[in-house]
């Protein structure tokens, strides 16, 4: 029971973050989901020195909040300042995450959060915290509800959003000229990626979250041609990464979400490669089938010569 | 060189446009007749661009303001459409050649709405009109320049608007497209519509358009086409930018000076 | 405070490595950042620090222990590779730099953390110090690291020092120094190297995730001082040390506070205060600027008026009510009184009873306004072909703007004209 809690608790979470993930990487704003996921630790460590519990309702808001600081605060440097966009990243969230560090060693006793679990998350204990009702019934994991509920989320807000969103990222110029606000679906974007990074948090950590938002989307889009499909994909490798994770974490032993993020590399290098429609192997076939081609024209020719 | 109109498409009134502070064009003030092929000419870093984005508030304006049909851009954004340069976007993006023309219809249908088989037809029929309905359902990374050119400007034609804004919809593409966008250009004028036109190539401007609008930094012309083909005229276009502004320009940028200060 | 005295004084020879280690690597990875931050590049350190890892606990598998050398031959492989994979994906598909860089660097970093958490499960009693890399040890550096540190540097400046020549041009203008025969992929690959080196080095200090920080924030502070690339890598080298010294200060002090965090902690404050008050580039001098030049264009438009009231009445000299220079002008009374009172104090104007009048000053002020905007208005009307009834308001502004070296350009292009579109006479 326990390994299907973990695994679904995981699907949940990646399937969330790669159709987000999916909108990051047409935007170009892939690094900017890694700030914000980054960013965040000092939001978490507040809101739970606040509300004394890592995962209520109340605090994945107000840590989400955090996160669309950041991406206010890059793009304020950037613009106000005139810092160049990957300095001003690199500069906002190094800086965030080392005050969040910093917070959970002067709180170290009043939060329950150390400092590894911040990197990569401890999925593993996900199947430990139960939510009981008062009448005391066990209703299972706590964590399968708060993904289960950000997944909610996420798709609500992408049904909705779908045709904005489509059409802002890919032509944001005639997406303004028909009276569309790029500005509001900016940051609305980056408050579900902040929510969503928060919620995974304990799960997944600050820099495998990043992995759950960019690969399998990125594999996805070397396989697909259009957005639907992409998207569709982006669902199916989630599920398979955090399945085939889990079973490899286990036959060795080591972290699930580092596992996780490790298969869904493999999954990426095998569509970078071998992809029908974008992936090397296969461009360098058709490159030989051509050139081959060519030359056995030539040969053929030479050989009816003679 | 200037002609005014009355009942204008378009009116620019002393629009200063600056971009990153540093202002590109200077008191443009103009009217633009309804009904025409208009052709926006000058040497490269002439403003062009920047002046169809500033009609369609893409750019802030320093001063003056934009009239589009004698009112405000917001009441009559849908009768006007929009193209932007082509490569201003990514055409390795996930979409099909007629999902880019379905995009033409969201201001009609809210972008809540559903699209209607009417709406699709209607798509399939602008395809059709640019002869690309053949590529439909193809992914826009496997269609060549002229192709995607094609894809865009019939997205314009399912807008169904009366005015037009095109950011060189000539530049790169091969003869037998330009020839089709041409066509489909002058038919939308004989409907009446208003086509305006940034284009970059003097030789062809003067076979393309009915009226032209000489620009760099500053307004030149503004006239019926043959008003505006004289050696001054286009020696003025041409010859360089008037040094005297380029630095005023630059100095409105580096001492940050707020483009109009009234007290 | 008896332990911030034997701090500084460095009388504790364990606080002397420390504080050696932590500034010899804070200042040489500012020195090597500086290039990164000017390419552009700031984030691709960022994807390096996170590839060591794996390529750390590569190395202690199969070495079977943590000899420093291994480990960080391990470290340079894979930091080095996760560089190769970036350009090879931007470069064979259609994936885009910034989704490459996410990608290596979370994969590489899952491996990383994969085999760590394998080998701490396999209950290798030697790995406990493979964590350091996770966080940084800055605070427990002993003599060992501080040679191997020591080297490091010495090799990163004297590099920089070398081809520092070479290593500007390409970090400017690459196509540059492509056209005048400069090996630009080597000097790029020797870019790499040190940038490797450096991480490889730093992550030591302050660990995977804040690598970042010391490269280009010091960089990225320096920036807002200077425009000189040499005064640029000696100011980050300045303030990346002084982040490596306070850092370790805190830590010592506060012995609960981490090192690595507290260094990066104070060169974002470094780098957050420049942002906002170095001169001409931070926000708030901007602001400054612009408030100043505000009330200098008031003060200009006063004299300004002054002169052109007095010019009606043909006696420039005549003295004003402030009712009548409100109904000429309408002039804000909360700004006016203050602005009048500056002109005053410069002796500008001159005030009897209630009535203000221009100095000789202040009369050769307000005429060069009056004279630029009439001459603006013509330039704008001769040379823009600008209708006269729409040139004011342009020339309103232009006319604070004008330099002396403009201004007698103007006068030359335009050969003193001596009347305006509005057949008003320029002033000389």
């Amino acid at each position: 029971m326990d390994d299907i809690y973990i695994i679904l608790v995981a699907s949940l979470f990646s399937i969330s973050c790669g159709l987000l993930g999916s909108f990051l990487i047409l935007r170009r704003m892939a690094m900017v989901g890694d700030a914000i996921s980054h960013a965040v630790l000092p939001g978490i460590v507040i809101a739970f020195l606040i509300s004394g519990s890592r995962d209520s309702f109340e605090m994945i808001i107000g840590a989400a909040l955090l996160g669309l600081i950041t991406s206010f605060l890059i793009e304020f440097f950037h613009k106000k300042a005139n810092l160049q966009t990957d300095a001003a990243i690199g500069v906002t969230f190094t800086w965030l995450f080392a005050l969040g560090i910093i917070l959970i060693s002067v709180f170290a006793g009043q939060v329950d959060l150390d400092q590894e679990c911040v990197l990569y998350g401890e999925i593993a204990y996900v199947p430990l915290d139960l939510w009981i009702t008062d009448a005391g019934l066990n209703m299972g994991p706590k964590a399968l509800y708060v993904s289960a509920f950000i997944l909610a989320a996420v798709i609500i807000f992408l049904s909705f959003g779908y045709r904005y969103l489509h059409i802002t990222t890919f032509d944001s110029a005639f997406a303004a000229s028909i009276g569309i606000s790029i500005g509001l679906w900016h940051y609305l974007l980056m408050g579900m990626v902040s929510m969503t990074t928060v919620a995974a948090f304990d799960s997944v950590g600050a820099i495998l979250v990043v992995a759950l938002f960019v690969v399998p989307a990125a594999t996805s889009y070397l396989l697909t041609r259009k957005l639907k499909s992409m998207l569709l994909m982006t669902v199916l490798l989630s599920f398979l990464n955090s399945f085939l994770g889990y079973y490899l974490a286990s036959t060795i032993n080591g972290s699930i979400s580092g596992a996780i993020a490790s298969t869904s590399g493999v999954f990426f290098l095998l569509a970078f490669l071998f992809s029908p429609i974008d992936g090397i192997w296969i461009k360098a076939i058709k490159r030989n089938f051509d050139k081959s081609k060519n030359t056995s024209k030539t040969k053929f020719n030479k050989i009816f010569k003679e | 060189m200037k002609v005014e109109i009355l009942n204008p498409a378009v009116e620019f009134h002393d629009t200063t446009v600056s971009y990153d502070r540093k202002p590109v064009l200077w008191n443009i003030d103009m009217t633009l007749p309804q009904g025409s092929l208009i052709g926006i000419i000058g040497p490269n870093g002439a403003g062009k661009s920047t002046l169809i984005k500033a009609a369609m508030g893409l750019l802030p304006l320093a001063s003056g303001y934009v009239k589009i049909f004698d009112g405000d851009l917001d009441e009559h954004r849908k009768r006007v459409s929009y193209v932007p340069q082509r490569e201003s976007v990514d055409w390795d993006f996930p979409t099909s050649a007629i999902d880019i023309v379905l995009m033409g219809r969201y201001a009609h249908i809210g972008l809540l709405g559903r699209i209607s088989k009417k709406d699709r037809s209607l798509a399939m029929d602008c395809l059709e009109q640019v002869g690309m309905q053949a590529f439909a359902k193809r992914q826009i990374s496997q269609l060549s320049g002229g192709q995607q050119q094609r894809v865009f400007l019939a997205r314009a034609l399912a807008q169904q608007a009366d005015l037009y804004f095109m950011d060189e919809p000539f530049a790169g593409v091969d003869a037998s497209t330009e020839s089709a966008i041409l066509n489909i250009l002058r038919n939308l004028t004989q409907e009446g519509k208003t086509v305006i036109v940034v284009h970059h190539d003097l030789q062809s401007a003067a076979e393309f358009f009915d009226w032209i609008v000489l620009l760099n930094m500053r307004l030149i012309a503004s006239a019926p086409i043959e008003n505006v083909f004289t050696q001054n005229l286009l020696q003025e276009t041409y010859g360089g930018k008037l040094t005297l502004l380029s630095e005023i320009s630059e100095l409105i940028k580096k001492r940050n000076i707020p483009s109009r200060e009234n007290y | 405070m008896e332990s911030i005295w034997k701090f500084i004084s460095l009388s504790d020879p364990n606080i002397i490595s420390v504080v050696i280690g932590s500034v010899l690597i804070t200042a040489s990875s500012a020195v090597v950042g500086t290039f990164s931050f000017l390419k552009k590049k700031a984030l691709v350190g960022d994807a390096v620090a996170h590839a060591v890892l794996p390529g750390i606990c590569l190395a202690f598998i199969l070495s079977g222990n943590k000899n420093p050398i291994y480990i960080i031959i391990g470290a340079f492989i894979t930091g080095w590779l996760s560089l190769i994979i970036i350009d090879i994906i931007t470069k064979k598909s259609k994936l885009k730099e910034d989704t490459a860089i996410a990608l290596v660097l979370s994969v590489s970093f899952a491996i990383g953390i994969l085999m760590l958490t394998a080998i701490q499960h396999s209950g290798n009693a030697s790995q406990s110090g493979l964590q350091s890399f996770l966080f940084g040890k800055a605070a427990a550096l002993i003599g060992r690291d501080l040679i191997m540190f020591s080297v490091v540097a010495v090799i990163l400046l004297l590099m920089v020092v070398l081809f520092f020549k070479e290593l500007k041009l390409i970090a400017f203008d690459e196509s540059f120094a492509n056209t005048i025969g400069l090996p630009v992929k080597a000097l790029n690959l020797l870019l790499t190297s040190l940038i490797v080196m450096a991480v490889v080095t730093g992550i030591q200090a302050v660990g995977v995730v804040l690598m970042a920080a010391i490269l280009i924030t010091p960089a990225a502070a320096a920036r807002f001082w200077t425009d000189d690339l040499v005064k640029m890598i000696i100011l980050a080298a300045i303030i990346g040390a002084f982040s490596g010294w306070a850092g370790s200060l805190v830590s010592y002090v506060a012995p609960r506070m981490p090192t690595g965090p507290w260094i990066v902690m104070v060169v974002s404050i470094i780098a957050l205060i420049s942002f906002f008050i170095a001169p001409k580039k931070g926000i708030i001098s901007k602001q400054l600027e612009l408030a100043k030049l505000r009330a200098s264009i008031l003060e200009e438009n006063l004299l300004k008026e002054l002169y052109r009231m007095g010019e009606k009445d043909m006696n420039t000299s005549n003295a004003y009510t402030l009712d009548l220079l409100t109904m000429q002008r309408h002039f804000p009374i909360k700004y006016l009184k203050p602005a009048l009172r500056r002109l005053l104090k410069k002796s500008l104007v001159f005030k009897e009873g209630n009535k203000w009048s221009l100095s000789e000053q202040g009369h050769q002020k307000g005429k060069r306004i009056v004279k630029l905007h009439r001459l603006w208005e013509l330039y704008l009307s001769t040379y823009l072909k600008i209708a006269p009834d729409h040139v004011h308001e342009d020339a309103e502004t232009i006319e604070h703007i004008i330099t002396p070296e403009l201004e007698s350009r103007l006068e030359k292009l335009l050969d003193f004209p001596k009347k305006d579109p509005h057949d008003r006479k320029i002033p000389y």
